[in-house]
């Protein structure tokens, strides 16, 4: 049963669509990311289901209530700003009890969970620290216990990470996963980090000009993106123009040009594919090998990257060169690439 | 030799524009009734001449009265004008602005002359209400641009936070909004009224027998012996408007400081 369920929600500030008919169901408990470029649309998506923005059609459900004319102030959600919004004239304690006012809980109940809360981000003693005394970590662990504190059926994060260095945004990577499996609750990030995305949730949307292009679990939108701008998107991929020629069983042969005719799983196929379609062969630059044989080439480029190094090849006949991604280096610039047919990814060929 | 030069003009500026305004401290404490050199000595007899005036007394009241509530109709009006110019997305804020503002560029005789016309026409009587409305139209321009500066200095997004906390709009502007704006609410009523306190124009075709404090000092210049009363006087106000003006800035400041940190 879906929890959050967006249906053909679209919206626009005149001219373009900036959100355009997007269906997309989460699941209770759910850790789930939209992704993607800034100005794809995911930040308006996310306002419209905390309801900062109306939708100009669709329907928004949370928990089987539809929210389309409910204000924010009444709806189950809770949002992390990304500028985290911190009240400047509270202390860190009135912060986080600003949203409890109407609960009207007893003195002591109040005091009792909002100290849960500091201890639950980590702020132990900090209570009556002043909003301008705080580091940006503990600025975004203040926003998230004002929001947590609440008890929302869905926490919004909107780029929550964004304005932490990188030893700090790893670290509160792990933590907001920690404090999510604690809490139990749906959290909706949205991120243009495909990193933060990948280990961060159960499943990712990954979203561009106000369309979902695909949602699925981080391995598989990795191992299994369904179009270019996924595969693009995430990680870094080679891409080589094919035909599909046929499909007997399990295997799907293509003529690939330059990589000659190969037969590859017909699962590495992006659905819809059909025989004779011009598609595209996907393969991420960790998957090409160095070997004996194999297509000819010459490394352009190398860079040294620790654990791995990273080459530019360059083909004969070919203009963009071949990223690979490889545990040691070849001798000489003449290297042989090998390119496992079952690392071969076919996806359809937009024009 | 040529910062020396500069440094003599910037004395001789600052003398143009302050000089005059120190004649009128300095005669008022002097004691004699015609205003001439040589100083004939110190006195406190005309301040103590402006305590006794019942006349005065009434004006000055008058013009508190004004300017009290010029100041707090024209900075409510203006917090309103600049929330909606700085929140929403609105057809025409830019022009509705240069409309707001349009009153300033008026010349004040012109806008004195027409408001007291209309009167008129509508059989109002002149009144100390209709000084207000008239000081409303100088005073709400000045109110919008202090405020709009104070709520583009603060992030929307600590009021989408109040909703998001479960507060409605109304809670969410005395929680949120009202206190981070107050440094910008006191400047603007502070500018407001001593607006309105000085302004004479207006205050004089408008207020019918109920003189505000300059419609009375003009009244007062008829009457040679009562001149260094009217400096004495001037002095009085002239220190106030400084405190006035330098409190407003403080407090100004103060807040742009404060919410710097904030956003």
């Amino acid at each position: 049963m879906s929890f959050l369920s967006l249906s053909k929600v679209s919206k626009s500030f005149g001219g373009r669509p900036v959100v355009d008919a997007v269906s997309l169901e989460v699941g209770r408990g759910e850790f789930f990311a939209l992704l993607g470029p800034s100005g794809c649309g995911k930040t308006t998506l996310l306002r419209m289901i905390a309801g900062f923005e109306t939708p100009d059609g669709g329907t928004i459900a949370i928990d089987g209530e539809v929210m389309n004319q409910v204000p924010p102030h009444l709806r189950p959600t809770n949002m992390v700003f990304q500028s985290y919004a911190i009240f400047p004239h509270l202390n860190v304690f009135d912060n986080i009890a600003y949203g409890l006012r109407k609960r009207k809980l007893p003195r002591d109940a109040l005091r009792a969970k909002v100290q849960a809360m500091l201890a639950t981000v980590r702020l132990e003693g900090l209570g009556s620290r002043g909003a301008d005394q705080l580091s940006g970590g503990q600025r975004q662990r203040v926003a998230l216990a004002r929001a947590l504190v609440r008890e929302p059926k869905l926490l919004l994060l909107d780029e929550p990470l964004g304005a932490l260095d990188k030893r700090l945004r790893e670290a509160m990577q792990i933590e907001l996963r920690a404090i999510q499996r604690q809490v139990g609750i749906t959290f909706l990030l949205v991120t243009h980090d495909q990193e933060e995305a990948l280990s961060l949730s159960d499943r990712v949307a990954v979203m561009d000009h106000g369309t979902i292009l695909q949602v699925a679990t981080p391995r598989s939108l990795y191992e299994r993106p369904n179009c270019r701008e996924v595969a693009n998107f995430i990680g870094e991929s080679n891409f080589f123009h094919a035909t599909l020629r046929r499909i007997e069983g399990d295997a799907a042969t293509v003529n690939a040009g330059l990589l000659g005719i190969i037969t590859l799983p017909a699962a590495n196929l992006a659905p819809g594919i059909k025989v004779d379609d011009h598609i595209l062969l996907a393969i991420r630059p960790e998957h090409v090998r160095f070997a004996e044989t194999g297509i000819a080439g010459a490394i352009t480029a190398a860079t040294f990257l620790g654990e791995r190094n990273h080459f530019q090849v360059r083909l004969a006949g070919r203009s963009d060169p071949v990223a690979v991604s490889a545990a040691d280096a070849p001798s000489g610039p003449a290297v042989h690439l090998l390119f496992p047919p079952e690392r071969l990814i076919g996806l359809p060929f937009a024009s | 030799m040529k910062s020396r030069t500069l440094f003599l003009y910037a004395l001789a500026y600052l003398a143009f524009l302050y000089g005059p305004v120190l004649v009128l401290p300095v005669f008022s404490f002097n004691n004699s009734e015609f205003i001439a050199f040589p100083l004939s000595g110190f006195t406190i007899r005309w301040y103590q001449g402006l305590w006794a005036d019942e006349a005065m007394s009434h004006a000055l009241g008058n013009s508190l009265k004004v300017g009290l509530a010029t100041a707090l109709l024209s900075t409510a009006l203006g917090l309103a004008t600049a929330r909606a110019v700085t929140r929403h997305r609105l057809k025409g804020a830019s022009a509705a602005l240069g409309f707001i503002s349009l009153p300033l560029f008026i010349p004040d005789i012109v806008l004195a002359l027409s408001l007291m016309l209309l009167l008129g026409l509508l059989s109002l009587p002149l009144s100390l209400a209709a000084v207000v409305l008239g000081h409303l139209l100088i005073c709400i321009p000045f109110a919008v641009t202090v405020l709009i500066a104070r709520f583009e200095g603060f992030d929307r997004n600590l009021e989408e936070a109040s909703a998001d906390l479960g507060e409605d709009p109304w809670m969410t502007f005395w929680r949120v909004t009202f206190p981070l704006m107050l440094p910008g609410i006191i400047a603007s009523l502070l500018l407001t009224f001593i607006t309105s306190f000085d302004e004479f124009l207006l205050a004089f075709f408008l207020s019918g027998t109920e003189a505000t404090l300059p419609v009375y000092i003009w009244g007062q210049l008829r009457f040679p012996e009562r001149l260094p009363m009217v400096l004495a006087l001037g002095a009085l106000i002239l220190a106030a408007s400084i405190a006035l003006v330098i409190l407003a800035e403080y407090v100004r400041n103060l807040g742009v400081r404060k919410s710097m940190v904030g956003a």
